[in-house]
């Protein structure tokens, strides 16, 4: 046998799992809940509720695109997931090291679920700095694939291990599958090496696909999709595809076939609202609601952008959609992508950039630009670890006072954000509907979270969408009064100005960044004039609100005095802890805010009335600040800044601390 | 560009602002040039669009009767990139200063030249920060004495005409503020040429640099330092033509005196693929106190940013069909849920 397989503790996997069967069909950190079923024999199936695994390697090893395609598996089951890449900023760093493992981790259930899920079911570490770096997250009990090929001095060494963790007890509390991934992927593709086809490396290199066949045999995912797929990206290179496939086939027969694997696990699909369902990124769905935005309102999209992490795939996947009418252009900086949508938008085009904070740091002064001429357009800040370049890869919500407040002069902008990936699609739509009707430029938000996990999206129908074209025109010469057209003449309603084309007769007219006498538009220093254009600027941010749906507050038994406030990609975690903490007899009501700027109206009235209010969020405390001075009322922070999302866990201590705490 | 049957004049580009530059100052003859020129060539002021940034020059487009975007300081050739890519109907022009051009928005104006996009770039350079009252350009001369530098300025100065070349310009020309005729002339050929047009205009700040330009402005001395390029014509300059341009071996260029140059005095060639004798010409000056070329350096044809992105667009419709949201949504992995 090409691998030393630990003989399985079957007790303990039962024991593992009906300590956990109190949990079964609940959402947060519960799962491998499993009632131990099926077909007796060799071969023991085990019904799960839900499971978390992580794949974990080199930034080499291919182990985003396994869990990828793991995650598609999952989805063709019918289960609802969340999922959580993690990736360094290197773009190769040295092979076998800490700094180079890149993971991804994928939480799906027969239930309706949140969050990627905290501690990981099944780790899969392709080698021993994948180990080091992820072991600790693992569950106690839990399941690791360790690639054995892997496992040299050398690569030891890089990792920081002394001594072989497979030898010194390290994984005494885990369930321990040591395989040789690579020779058994090598062995696999013997006769395409020996007909020289491939060479040994381009062989060894499926072994991410052989590891995928196992998992996927572990959990009876159906592999043909993947197979599909591997065919259509390497149509090309069939020998490739070809390749890639034996070593699925072979991951999948190597559990079927080994002893070693007594297990494997089935989950149900999930309940989810009947309708036709996809995977989508946060990303992927920002950019189609863009695309809808576009198709909905008439107008061409316009994408200028700089490449920057983790906002770039909003570009690469709008260059992709040409077949729409959509114009990108990847400008020299990021001054010149916003300086780029605002002359599109002076032209009559939806004008998006998107951009991280340090991008959006650069973009303020013309953001301010837009602003002080009232064009609408969308300016997409995917939020990742700052200050300066931070920590490219990683998320947090630390660009919300920049988004709100980082511009000179009294500059009020709508603020919308997204919380979780396929929302994205309708934030976008929202945000294209505030900046057209109102006539002003809009944030929308997004995080290093959203941006790059993914989760099943029911699909709208086209015709369901808001119609766009209803929300605003172009001004005509209609618009001209006694011989003079007024482009600062604003709507009664929406305080918006006419959206005058170059290309209208008549209409000739020039706007600025100085300062506009109200009406005409002309430069004005008068002091009386600045003041109430000041205002006016601001009393748009109110017609926006008083124009917003009421604030949902999520209170099942009606009977909360504690609430949890929060926004953006927190909600995931949030609305998880609040189920278990009710299921753990706590009453604890939550609202999740996507209106940033301006705020609901109703929000001072809704945190007024409970006994205590907790805000987390993955930044120092911007929107407790904000909402505290708002509402007078003593919000309690929860901060955290670790460029990752909160587990389910970590908030269920930090609500019932903050909540029922004696210091509460 | 547009074009127009019916009769426009000066007055339907004139805008009913007053205007607010300084009495004596060089933009009130470029001004009075570009509002006459434009009906002669037929543009109409609703398609017309001036773009500025921030400086004196950038108060253009309040001047003209069009369509007018005062931006911010330095970035005006992205707005009219953005403009242009997506309204190729339209006529795109910038105006910016020596100070908004080539100090704080000189990445972008080497970009909009080297990616060919369809818009007039106006430099109005005329050695100093007039709006800030007074500080060195990046075009001011080496020892300029300032309000920022008091003992003279160290900076190199920026040669506009070479950094445009540098950039890959397509066409690349200077003119003088007050000489109508020259810069009618290149104005005209900068719009009817595809591309991105690039037009250096010497412009006298006479409260707070003038006479910078008296060697070419003079009457007395202009004849002497005027080198006007002519295409197809021998480069002389002189009363009597009595000075030539001749190549020396290395392709950089000298002054002979035209007698004494016989059959090597440089032919004028602005249509030329290769920018290198046009950029040699431009390092005949490098500031303009004597002999300075004046005129076209370069003007060819290249394929144009925003058609080449339009065409890409039309092919992706052409081979793929028109988008159709509802397929776009449902592409990839789908499946469904019944209950």
């Amino acid at each position: 046998m090409p691998y030393h397989a630990i003989p399985r503790d079957a007790e303990g996997v039962t024991r593992c799992a009906s300590s956990r069967a109190d949990r079964a069909g609940e959402e947060g950190n519960s799962s491998m809940s499993s009632t131990v079923s099926g077909d007796a024999g060799e071969r023991t199936r085990v019904q799960l509720s839900s499971a978390v695994v992580r794949f974990a390697g080199d930034s080499g090893d291919g182990m985003q695109l396994a869990g990828d395609q793991f995650t598609n598996q999952s989805a063709v089951a019918g289960n609802d997931l969340a999922t959580l890449p993690d990736f360094p900023a290197e773009i190769r760093a040295p092979a076998g090291t800490l700094a180079g493992v890149s993971s991804f981790q994928l939480h799906f259930s027969d239930q309706d679920i949140h969050t990627p899920g905290d501690a990981p079911d099944v780790l899969v570490a392709m080698n021993p700095a994948a180990l080091m770096k992820h072991l600790s997250a693992l569950k106690s009990g839990g399941t690791v694939i360790l690639n054995t090929d892997a496992f040299t001095s050398r690569n030891l060494q890089k990792a920081g291990y002394d001594e072989d963790p497979r030898e010194d007890g390290t994984l005494t509390d885990y369930q321990v599958h040591e395989v040789g991934l690579t020779t058994l992927t090598v062995r696999a593709l013997e006769e395409q090496i020996e007909s020289g086809e491939l060479n040994k490396k381009e062989a060894e290199r499926c072994k991410n696909m052989l590891a995928l066949g196992l998992v996927s045999w572990m959990f009876s995912r159906p592999i043909s999709e993947t197979e599909a797929w591997l065919d259509t990206k390497f149509a090309k290179r069939p020998e490739l595809a070809g390749a890639n496939i034996s070593a699925l086939r072979a991951g999948w027969n190597f559990g079927e076939t080994t002893e070693a694997f007594v297990f494997h696990y089935d989950i149900k699909p999930a309940k989810l609202p009947p309708g036709q369902y996809r995977n989508i990124t946060g990303n992927q769905a920002l950019s189609y609601g863009l695309v809808a935005a576009s198709v909905r309102s008439g107008l061409q999209l316009f994408c200028g952008s700089y490449p920057i992490t983790p906002a770039s795939d909003i570009l690469h996947e709008l260059s992709q959609l040409k077949r729409f009418g959509v114009a990108t252009f990847q400008a020299e900086d990021e001054i010149a992508a916003v300086g780029s949508i605002i002359g599109a938008a002076f032209g009559g085009a939806l004008g998006v950039t998107a951009s991280s904070g340090p991008g959006i740091a650069l973009k303020a002064e013309a953001m301010g630009l837009a602003v002080m001429t009232e064009l609408p357009m969308i300016v997409v800040s995917v939020q990742r670890g700052g200050p300066s370049t931070g920590l490219p890869t990683k998320t947090e919500q630390s660009d919300l006072f920049q988004v709100l407040y980082g511009r000179n002069g009294e500059a009020p902008m709508p603020v919308i954000a997204a919380s979780s990936p396929a929302d994205c699609f309708d934030a976008a739509i929202e945000a294209t509907r505030i900046a057209l009707t109102y006539r002003t430029p809009v944030v929308l938000l997004s995080d290093g979270y959203l941006a790059n996990s993914a989760e099943p999206w029911l699909l709208p129908e086209v015709d369901d969408l808001p119609d766009l074209t209803e929300v605003f025109s172009f001004a005509t010469e209609e618009d001209i009064t006694d011989g003079e057209f007024l482009p600062f003449l604003r709507d009664a309603d929406t305080l918006a100005r006419p959206w005058a084309l170059p290309g209208t007769p008549g209409l000739e007219h020039r706007v600025g960044g100085i300062e506009k006498e109200e009406g005409t538009g002309h430069i004005s220093y008068e002091p009386e004039n600045h003041h109430r254009m000041t205002a006016l600027r601001h009393e748009r941010m109110d017609r926006i609100a008083d124009d917003l749906d009421p604030t949902e507050v999520h209170d099942p038994s009606g009977e909360a005095d504690v609430l949890v406030v929060g926004w953006g990609s927190t909600e995931g975690p949030i609305r998880a802890a609040c189920h278990d903490l009710r299921a753990k007899g706590r009453d604890v009501a939550r609202v999740h805010i996507r209106h940033l700027n301006p705020l609901p109206k109703d929000l001072t009235e809704i945190i007024r009335s409970y006994r205590k209010v907790i805000l987390p969020e993955n930044n120092m405390g911007q929107l407790v600040t904000l909402l505290r001075a708002r509402t007078l009322v003593d919000i309690k922070p929860y901060n955290r800044v670790t460029g990752q999302p909160f587990s389910a866990g970590e908030l269920v201590e930090a609500i019932e601390t903050l909540g029922w705490g004696e210091s509460s | 560009m547009t074009t127009n049957d019916s009769k426009l004049t000066k007055k339907d580009f004139t805008s009913d602002r007053e205007v607010r530059w300084c009495p004596g100052c060089g933009d009130y003859a470029i001004l009075a040039t570009v509002q006459t020129l434009l009906p002669n060539l037929g543009a109409k002021p609703e398609s017309t669009v001036f773009i500025s940034g921030i400086g004196c020059s950038s108060r253009f487009p309040y001047y003209m009767n069009t369509y007018g975007f005062h931006s911010i300081h330095g970035r005006a050739p992205t707005l009219a990139t953005g403009l242009a890519i997506t309204r190729p109907d339209l006529d795109v022009w910038v105006v910016t200063g020596d100070g908004d051009g080539l100090s704080i928005g000189g990445n972008h104006l080497i970009h909009a030249l080297r990616r060919n996009v369809n818009i007039k770039v106006l430099l109005f350079n005329n050695e100093i920060y007039g709006l800030t009252k007074g500080q060195y350009s990046p075009t001011s001369p080496l020892g300029a004495v300032k309000k920022s530098t008091p003992m003279g300025s160290i900076d190199r100065p920026m040669n506009p005409v070479s950094l445009a070349l540098g950039a890959e310009a397509t066409f690349v020309a200077r003119s003088i503020d007050t000489d109508r005729q020259h810069l009618s002339e290149v104005l005209t050929a900068a719009y009817e040429h595809k591309g991105a047009a690039f037009v250096e205009i010497y412009q006298n700040c006479n409260v707070f640099n003038d006479g910078a330009f008296v060697a070419l402005k003079d009457p007395n001395q202009r004849d002497d330092n005027q080198i006007r390029l002519v295409e197809g014509e021998p480069i002389t300059f002189g009363p009597d033509n009595e000075n030539a341009v001749v190549a020396r071996g290395d392709g950089t260029m000298k002054f002979t005196p035209t007698e004494k140059a016989g059959d090597r005095v440089v032919i004028h060639d602005p249509k030329k693929e290769e920018p290198t004798t046009a950029f040699a010409l431009a390092r005949l000056s490098h500031n303009p106190v004597g002999p300075t070329p004046i005129g076209i350096f370069r003007d060819v044809e290249r394929p144009v940013y925003d058609e080449l992105l339009r065409d890409q667009i039309d092919k992706a419709q052409s081979e793929q069909g028109k988008g159709d949201l509802s397929d776009l949504l449902s592409s990839g992995n789908v499946w469904d849920v019944v209950n």
